[in-house]
């Protein structure tokens, strides 16, 4: 059929791992009644698979070999790669989608490069979605990434320009497919200054991306990023391909800088489906 | 600077659980495999993760490997404060101290 559900949402390591340690409870579990509220929503779409796009941390790309966008090919998946008890996320196989993921990677490849991997091991960065979203592992999975950490990192025009690129593979298949992307706003995580967020830049980003104005979201470029919202907002460009493939409005459903200890703002939102797009 | 090569021992000690029995059991020839200065292989030896950080060890690798170390995590924020203090600022890579050196939430700052 084509993408039914859109959406994006952080995937800090803290949000599991540090749950035990937040000291604002009831803000922290307004964020998880968000991200159950996107669960259902996702589940209410039909969707018979899941599009991760992720901004990996060196679970399986390296600067030896490292691809701008790689999308994963594979019949399963395991993760985390991180310490379970760190994490509070269990080691698990998680179901891939092998011939439908086959099948849009040779779309993508008609206008964008694209790297695809048969091997992967998530970390954090897809197993906090995954364990709001499909929290029994049963929803075949579709990790995409986008490289954010090891510079040179891909221009947020090809960002845009993958996102489009995925859509229009989307939509050329049967299945109905949701797609999420994840990452953190403002943040600078594993450094000593984790906890530090730049709410104004981050309510800036999200106003443009909520408008998916393209123009206002690729004017972005990574130093003054690196300097305004850290290494961590190199991770924008999750976001901004899932605008690109929503070709739609923003909803944002959920965001606070009141969880420092979760190391990024905390966002949720959603994307209404350009047909157009 | 092998700092490559440093961090390329770390992407392969986290992900691998081979490598992570070879770390516990046989560092050394495990440390064979990589060519490291003796600086970086003594910080290994010692998971001295103040000096990793300073070294320019991206932080999304040290921070897995801090975990590996079962480090608590403001123990851990803690350790890299430490290592700027010893060694002055990150030498190289993304991931340097922008702040002044102090805690960010709450939670930390009661540590
Ligand atoms: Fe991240």
């Amino acid at each position: 059929m084509s993408l039914v559900y859109a959406g994006v949402l952080s995937h800090a390591p803290g949000i599991t791992g540090r749950a035990h340690l937040v000291e604002n409870t009831a803000k922290r579990d307004e964020f998880y009644a968000a991200l159950d509220k996107q669960r259902r929503e996702i589940q209410d779409s039909g969707a018979e698979a899941l599009i991760v796009i992720a901004a990996e941390h060196f679970a399986n790309f390296f600067m030896n070999n490292m691809p701008a966008y790689c999308i994963g090919i594979g019949s399963q998946y395991e993760g985390p790669i991180e310490d379970p008890d760190w994490l509070k996320i269990s080691r698990t196989k998680v179901p891939g989608a092998a011939d439908l993921a086959t099948r849009l990677t040779r779309e993508v490849m008609k206008t964008v490069d694209v790297a695809y991997a048969e091997e992967w091991k998530f970390d954090h960065g897809i197993m906090v979605p995954l364990h709001f979203l499909t929290p029994e592992y049963d929803l075949p999975i579709i990790p995409v990434n986008i490289n954010c950490q090891g510079p040179p990192l891909t221009p947020l025009h090809r960002a845009w320009a993958f996102g489009k690129a995925l859509r229009r593979a989307c939509d050329s298949v049967p299945e109905k497919i949701a797609v999420v992307g994840t990452g953190g706003i403002s943040h600078w995580p594993a450094t000593p200054d984790s906890g530090k967020i730049n709410e104004k830049w981050d309510r800036e980003f999200l106003d443009r991306l909520m408008r998916n104005d393209k123009d206002a979201l690729l004017s972005y470029d990574d130093i003054q990023t690196y300097r305004d919202a850290g290494q961590g907002g190199f991770e924008i460009r999750t976001f901004i391909a899932i605008a690109a493939a929503s070709g739609g409005d923003g909803e944002l459903q959920f965001y606070t800088a009141e969880l420092p200890i979760f190391a990024v703002g905390c966002t949720v939102a959603r994307f209404s489906l350009d047909r157009t797009a | 600077m092998s700092l490559y090569h440093l961090q390329k021992f770390l992407y392969e000690l986290n992900r691998d659980e081979t490598a992570q029995q070879k770390y516990r059991n046989d560092l050394e020839t495990l440390l064979d495999d990589f060519d490291l200065s003796d600086e970086e292989s003594n910080a290994l030896r010692e998971g001295d993760i103040g000096l990793l950080y300073v070294l320019g060890v991206n932080g999304q690798i040290l921070m897995h490997y801090a975990a590996f170390l079962e480090i608590e995590w403001f123990a851990y924020l803690e350790l890299m404060r430490e290592g700027i203090a010893k060694h002055g600022p990150v030498r190289a890579g993304v991931y340097a101290m922008t702040g002044g050196g102090e805690s960010f939430t709450v939670e930390g700052k009661k540590r």
